[in-house]
């Protein structure tokens, strides 16, 4: 899958594996959540009233649409935290019945 | 007696300017940043291990940035600074905030609000598909995240972001598609009166607008957006480009992989709101503000807002009002505080609100839009709540104004508590029922401001 960001500069950092749905993410220390997730692919999450992707909106924790999740379960605004090597992220909320 | 406790809200040039202020009268404020690192949105930072210098983050703010970065710096040790820190509500002389999913109850003797903009939206067709972003979403990927929000973006809305933005990404790399403007060479013409007032903002201004022409970006004036394209061919949903009406009505169609949009900035209220400080309908922006003095006291004893969080008057204005606000608090608090430096600062600000009148005049809100929005448009972007719905609130349901909307069809129920969608939801419940927007009033805020984390920890009062 083709990511929607570009990267510009600052590719001299050191590259940290995350995990998205599963599959490994390579990143850059530094990157959010948000960055990592939209330049390895197009979406963030689903709305919950269409079921359609979202990839956040405003970048500064108002809008709230760049919400994704941990493997167990807690919400991340991604825009606003940073990727740490080994985080585990799952883009589609995790049911209450499995937690 | 113990010295009295300043809470300042916001990290931006207001709070900064705030918190300095406060701290050489010898008291220690607590300023409580949503953010990991002070700056602001227009200073924002880049994390520690990127290296760009700031004339290439801030460009001709350079100098501003520096300087107030450095201002804090040397402030740190005389504050009490708490980056990471939402917040989220105010109650009996108490702000409560949440850090690192533990909630916390703060007193304080008085408060400095300073809690900035958001990007001012108009919906459109296709404006929650992947690849869309505000303007200052834009700029954050690039300023903060070093990366384009597309390979090929269309910048669209109103406004002098909008051309910042666009030419921010030409000094880049990345090659904007074309800059869609709602406002006509009318207004603008018609905002010269107050823009006038900042030669200097205003000649940098052209200056970005010429250096995009040179590279051949195209730049339109009295545009109308009809819809944002979709594709759906990468594995995954995303822009196609945008449609749109040039001056004369005529279909125009952009192709691109990316939108930046903004019609200017709405302020952050909410606690204000919460505080139940008085609001104003203010004609030219369009929005209710809190109702302050010239100095930024507000009609709560003790609370004071500054910066763009009580009306838009850009960077430079936010320092000087975050400073004249810290100076008032001061004043109130027994300290005495020196005339001429109130006076100077009160000067400070005067060509900031002319020419923020010659914005809104030059770059209207294109509020006019709304009522013409297809039904199936979506407003709330937490909800899905269409133009359709609200008019259907409008009408058959007959709320006469925004609240009664909301608890009708959820118009700014979700999540950003109408951050994105309140003005343009008030903009089509006023068209709809043919009534001048200030009947349509403001969504009234509630806390939390901000979602808290579902385990939360900590003790609540």
């Amino acid at each position: 899958m083709k990511g929607l960001f570009r990267r510009v500069s600052e590719t001299q950092r050191s590259p940290i594996t995350i995990t998205v749905n599963g599959q490994p993410v390579t990143a850059l220390e530094g990157d959010t959540i948000l960055t990592a997730l939209l330049l390895a692919g197009a979406q963030l999450r689903l709305n919950e009233f269409d079921q359609k992707p979202r990839a956040g909106f405003c970048l500064m924790g108002a809008c709230q649409d760049c919400r994704v999740w941990t493997e167990s379960g807690d919400e991340l605004r991604a825009c606003s935290t940073p990727a740490t090597p080994g985080l585990r992220i799952v883009t589609a909320e995790v049911p209450w019945t499995s937690q | 007696m113990d010295k009295p406790v300043v809470i300042v809200v916001g990290a931006g040039p207001a709070g900064t300017r705030a918190a300095q202020t406060l701290a050489q009268a010898g008291l220690r404020p607590i300023v409580l940043d949503e953010n990991r690192q002070q700056g602001g949105q227009i200073y924002r930072r880049q994390p520690e291990n990127f290296i760009r210098p700031a004339s290439k983050l801030y460009g001709a703010s350079a100098r501003a940035a520096t300087a107030l970065h450095k201002a804090f710096a040397d402030l740190l040790p005389r504050i009490d600074y708490r980056p990471e820190t939402l917040a989220w509500g105010v109650v009996d002389q108490q702000v409560l905030v949440e850090h690192n999913q533990r909630v916390d109850a703060i007193s304080y003797d008085a408060l400095i609000i300073a809690t900035g903009a958001t990007d001012r939206i108009m919906p459109c067709p296709g404006w929650t598909l992947p690849g869309v972003f505000t303007l200052g979403g834009a700029q954050i990927a690039l300023k903060a995240q070093a990366c384009a929000v597309g390979a090929a973006p269309v910048f669209m809305g109103t406004g002098p972001l909008l051309y910042l933005v666009a030419w921010q990404y030409l000094k880049a790399g990345i090659k904007p598609r074309a800059v869609l403007d709602t406002s006509t060479l009318k207004t603008r013409l018609k905002g010269l009166r107050g823009l006038r007032h900042r030669p200097a903002i205003l000649a940098q201004g052209v200056r970005y607008m010429a250096e995009l022409m040179r590279a051949g970006v195209a730049l339109h004036a009295g545009i109308q957006p009809v819809r944002i394209e979709e594709r759906d061919d990468e594995g995954g949903l995303r822009v196609r480009g945008v449609t749109w009406r040039n001056s004369r009505g005529q279909l125009r169609h952009t192709v691109g992989d990316a939108v930046g949009m903004g019609y200017g900035l709405r302020s952050e209220t909410q606690l204000a709101d919460l505080l139940k400080c008085d609001f104003a309908f203010d004609p030219i922006s369009r929005q209710w503000l809190p109702v302050t003095d010239v100095d930024g006291a507000t009609s709560q004893h003790g609370v004071y807002t500054a910066g763009d969080g009580a009306g838009i008057r850009g960077a430079d204005g936010a320092e000087s009002a975050g400073a004249l606000a810290a100076l008032r608090c001061l004043a109130d608090l027994g300290f005495s505080v020196s005339p001429q430096e109130v006076a100077r600062l009160r000067k400070a600000l005067e060509p900031m609100t002319a020419f923020r009148e010659g914005l809104e005049t030059g770059f209207p809100w294109p509020w006019r839009n709304a009522a013409s929005l297809p039904d199936e448009t979506v407003i709330c972007r937490c909800e899905n709540v269409t133009a359709g719905d609200i008019r259907r609130a409008a009408g058959s349901l007959d709320a006469p104004e925004l609240n009664r909307a909301k608890a009708f069809v959820r118009v700014g129920m979700g999540r950003c508590q109408g951050r994105m969608c309140g003005l343009a939801g008030a903009e089509v419940l006023a068209a709809a029922r043919k009534m001048p927007i200030e009947q349509a009033g403001r969504i009234r805020s509630a806390a939390p401001i901000k979602p808290l984390p579902a385990k939360i920890r900590g003790i609540m009062t």
